[in-house]
């Protein structure tokens, strides 16, 4: 994998401060394959680009009760889902190709 | 402004206990939640009023006020004026919910009764991420066809995009951080932008190919040669075989549309022949065709 830039990276202890949650929980949702982590000088990172998919798995777990296997089954669920919206765009573009 | 029931959105009766509320309050955002269902208006509509019973049922001064009041909220004002609460419920304290942040808005009854604020009346704040903004862009093939910068006005702010060359008509991107303002230094919400581009005329986009007919004399459809065409890209020269039909097709690679986010990589350019016959011919011309036809 290509070393990402630091400025490129949010670091996990402030995600957590920031977002009122244990460090630990971090390390869960990584040992469940839910997230990377990349690790630089001994410190630990997510990357920026990834933060919107973080905090969406948090809002799942400590708003709404979901367990990591709920997690994981609805992070599936919803790619399926925004691939199936990207070819239904497809295919809307394909009907107007042959109908305009 | 109507009265709003909500025991009724949370589906349990005016005896709930506090876990009660919590469950059905988790039951319907399960189901509802933004985070579930992606750009469905209705979704969130029902989020926005989950969220709104859940912060009145699980707060109990706002319970109280609102089991007082209920359908007579007009007189809330007045209870509100004879008593003034300042301790924040214990049990509500570490309770975590971000309504606020998927279009936020409370009802006007809510506004009515409580204040402007899921805060009202608590003394501890709670970070709300913005709302998420969504707006639509028109383009047209030529803008869509190289990477480019644009100037939005988004509620009154001018935002600079970059809009990537190929993307697809239909296609939806996400500014981080240009929707609404966070509340009590919460991030700012984020900005949706869906893409609706017109094909132009005479040219079709299917994916990142592109379809267009171009006309051809009939002398060189017949006998061959070289014509010059317009493409997305500038001017291309192409050399027409002789005994072309009408309606051949005829591919140029790596003339179509960018790939979205695929530098170097283009669909192909479909032409289709259009071989124009020769109207108000002369006298002569006329003789020649005729010696054609019989030869």
């Amino acid at each position: 994998m290509e070393p990402k830039n630091i400025d490129d990276l949010i670091a996990v202890n402030e995600f957590c401060a920031s977002h009122n949650i244990e460090i630990s929980f971090i390390d869960l949702l990584q040992q469940n394959g839910l997230i990377e982590i990349s690790t630089v000088e001994s410190k630990y990172f997510v990357e920026k680009e990834r933060l919107p998919q973080l905090e969406k798995i948090v809002r799942f777990y400590y708003e709404l009760d979901i367990n990591l296997e709920g997690i994981e089954t609805i992070t599936y669920l919803l790619q399926r889902i925004e691939n199936q919206q990207n070819e239904i765009i497809k295919l809307k573009n394909r009907l107007r190709f042959y109908e305009g | 402004m109507n009265y709003i029931d909500y025991y009724k959105i949370l589906g349990i009766d005016k005896n709930a206990t506090a876990i009660d509320i919590k469950k059905a309050y988790r039951k319907q955002a399960r189901k509802y939640h933004p985070d579930l269902n992606p750009n469905d208006a209705d979704a969130k509509k029902n989020f926005q009023q989950i969220n709104e019973a859940n912060v009145v049922l699980s707060d109990p001064e706002k319970r109280k006020k609102y089991d007082k009041y209920g359908i007579d909220w007009q007189h809330a004002e007045q209870f509100e004026n004879a008593k003034q609460y300042q301790e924040q419920s214990p049990g509500f304290a570490g309770q975590r919910y971000s309504g606020a942040q998927f279009g936020g808005g409370f009802s006007d009854f809510f506004e009515s009764m409580f204040g402007g604020s899921a805060n009202a009346g608590r003394s501890r704040q709670v970070k709300f991420r913005g709302e998420d903004y969504y707006a639509q862009l028109q383009l047209n093939l030529t803008d869509a066809y190289k990477t480019h910068k644009q100037t939005l006005s988004v509620n009154g702010k001018n935002i600079r995009i970059t809009i990537p060359a190929g993307i697809e008509n239909g296609q939806t991107i996400k500014i981080a951080g240009h929707g609404g303002p966070g509340i009590n230094g919460g991030p700012n919400g984020d900005l949706y932008i869906t893409f609706s581009i017109a094909n132009l005329p005479g040219i079709k986009r299917l994916g990142n190919d592109l379809y267009t007919h171009v006309d051809i004399e009939l002398y060189t459809a017949v006998l061959g040669g070289e014509i010059t065409i317009d493409t997305l890209s500038g001017k291309v020269k192409l050399k027409v075989k002789p005994e072309t039909q009408n309606g051949s097709k005829v591919k140029l690679k790596g003339k179509g549309f960018p790939g979205y986010k695929k530098d170097g990589q283009f669909g192909d350019l479909y032409i289709t022949y259009t071989v124009k016959i020769p109207t108000h011919l002369t006298e002569r011309q006329k003789s020649l065709f005729t010696e054609l036809s019989k030869s």
